[in-house]
């Protein structure tokens, strides 16, 4: 078995009396693909953003790499190469494509040509090449959540979260996105990915955790997750699971 | 270098006026407009670059004009170093309110509000404050010698704000192509982005504060050169704040001439306006608020957006000659 990169352990958030993240634990092991599913306000970009130091969690820790990392703010997290995209892409809108990836090159380039070079570089990566001196409000959506995906790559992460990369895409632009996903893992990168499109989740993840009104309800691999019959319930309601194994054997 | 060649073309060009209109209406009107191109310059590195709205650069000036004055009068400084002074204090007080406000969280029309009150305070602190010369205000001697900062003619207090107005463009430009001026225009266009990637957003706006601070108050220690007189209204005045953002919002927001080129045309307006209705107090900045609304509104980007937005629409009608 590998290391865990990543260990998210027992964290709850509240907002007033809203627990929106209610003692969940997670880990995800070193250069592999970790998926967190769940049904919609089951609490995964709220825990995406307690990892990367957006929200500071009521109780439980954030362990990277074998440092307790709870409660660091996003600028230093990313200094020690964590990357997360946005949900809601959050592109810089009137820069270029170039120069928005730039911004995360920078990181580790302080001469602005180095930056624009190694942009060029990334956008490569993911299939952007051709976009590049284009402003970040004229690309489709698609473009935009490459763009997503090539900012976080520019900062040359250890840890990639993908806040739902794939969500608003078609079925075409999914299989392009897939094994551009996969290339960034075949290279060491470590990804937790929240994920809504099951196909993909199916192909590209080696672990499966199930988030459900704030708690880890399931995990395991994809395949034994899909069957699982708290999964079904969690996202279908209460008893959806033993109407459906009636339905199966009727 | 070929960054730079449009500016060393505008300062040379500028650097010609005394020699091809000696007069001192000329002269004058052209030292204000240079003024007010350099306290404008600051605050587009903050408000152009960075996004924070400053409604309180008049507090970099006054405290710019004042140290200059007052290490000179009070202490017997020399004019010179009174004026690197006055420009260091002025880029504290920037780091200070920068620190507060931004350590606070302060945004958009939060932080516009909170300078306006802090350059407001010193507005009236300076106007009850012995050393500041209370109400009465403060003379600097007359010394017409170059050790002293002091001219007999308009002349070299041209050259020596053009020379200021050049230096900020350059900075400007510089900043433009720096990790610093990517992150300072990344923070504007998304903070939380800019966060995720590694950019500490509170360190680069104070550091962007501090330094517009100092270009504006090195427009309010020439100020006090040139007048030789301040007082509470005039260096910590809103006058100061209102044009140093009128400037750069007409002549092209975020842009590295467009300070200069609002500075012109607001200057302009203003003289015309006192030409046509003699000198009808505050008619002027009715003139300037009406530009202000039709730039808003018809011309976001200001007279250099508009120059832009001209080149690419002839560009794109005008078919390129040599495939004819």
């Amino acid at each position: 078995m590998a290391d865990a990169l990543l260990h998210v352990d027992n964290v709850s958030i509240r907002f007033g009396g809203l627990l929106a993240v209610n003692g969940a634990s997670f880990t995800a092991e070193a250069g592999r693909i970790t998926a967190l599913i769940g049904p919609n306000g089951a609490g995964k970009t709220t825990l995406f953003s307690i990892i990367s130091g957006f929200l500071r969690p009521t109780e439980g820790h954030i362990v990277y790499d074998g440092v307790d990392i709870t409660g660091e703010p996003p600028h230093r997290l990313a200094r020690r190469a964590i990357a997360r995209t946005f949900q809601i892409v959050q592109p810089f809108a009137q820069l270029t494509v170039r120069e928005n990836i730039a911004v995360g090159a920078h990181l580790a380039r302080p001469a602005r040509a180095d930056a624009l070079a190694a942009a060029g570089d990334v956008a490569r990566a993911v299939g952007l090449d051709e976009r590049l001196d284009q402003p970040a409000y004229a690309l489709t959506v698609a473009g935009r959540k490459r763009l997503e995906l090539a900012r976080a790559l520019a900062i040359e992460p250890r840890l990639l979260l993908l806040d739902e990369v794939l969500a608003g895409l078609n079925p075409s632009e999914v299989r392009d996105m897939v094994p551009v996903i996969r290339a960034i893992s075949e290279r060491g990168v470590t990804i937790v990915m929240i994920e809504h499109v099951m196909q993909a989740v199916m192909s590209l993840a080696e672990q499966v955790f199930v988030l459900s009104e704030g708690r880890v309800i399931a995990e395991g691999a994809p395949r034994a997750i899909v069957g699982d019959p708290r999964v079904v319930e969690a996202y279908l309601g209460h008893g959806a699971a033993s109407r459906m194994a009636g339905a199966g054997h009727g | 270098m070929r960054a730079f060649a449009p500016i060393a073309a505008v300062v040379a060009l500028l650097a010609l006026v005394p020699l091809i209109a000696p007069s001192n209406a000329v002269l004058n009107f052209m030292v204000a407009t240079l003024l007010i191109a350099l306290v404008g310059q600051g605050w587009n590195l903050l408000g152009g670059y960075g996004g924070q709205y400053s409604f309180g650069q008049a507090a970099f000036f006054g405290t710019g004009a004042y140290a200059t004055a007052i290490l000179q009068v009070q202490y017997g400084v020399n004019a010179w170093l009174g004026f690197l002074l006055g420009i260091a204090a002025g880029a504290a007080i920037g780091a200070v309110i920068g620190a507060l406000t931004f350590r606070a969280g302060l945004k958009g029309s939060y932080f516009a509000l909170v300078t306006l009150a802090f350059a407001e305070v010193l507005r009236i602190l300076a106007s009850v404050a012995p050393i500041t010369g209370a109400g009465v205000g403060i003379l600097i001697k007359l010394d017409l010698r170059p050790e002293a900062f002091q001219f007999q003619s308009r002349a070299p207090f041209y050259w020596i704000i053009l020379a200021f107005v050049g230096a900020s463009l350059v900075l400007i430009r510089i900043i433009e192509n720096s990790r610093f001026g990517a992150y300072l225009v990344a923070l504007r266009e998304n903070e939380d982005a800019a966060k995720a990637l590694g950019v500490d957003t509170t360190r680069v706006k104070i550091a962007a504060m501090t330094l517009s601070a100092a270009i504006t108050a090195a427009g309010g220690c020439f100020y006090a050169q040139y007048f030789l007189f301040l007082d509470a209204a005039i260096a910590y005045g809103p006058w100061v704040s209102v044009e140093a953002l009128l400037a750069p919002i007409i002549g092209g927001i975020g842009t590295v001439f467009g300070p200069l080129l609002g500075a012109l045309v607001v200057k302009t307006l203003g003289e015309l306006t006192k030409l046509v209705t003699g000198s009808a107090p505050g008619l002027d900045l009715v003139i300037y608020g009406g530009v202000l609304v039709a730039v808003v509104a018809f011309a976001p980007g200001g007279i250099a957006g508009l120059l832009s937005t001209i080149r690419a629409l002839v560009r794109r009608f005008v078919p390129e000659r040599r495939h004819g």
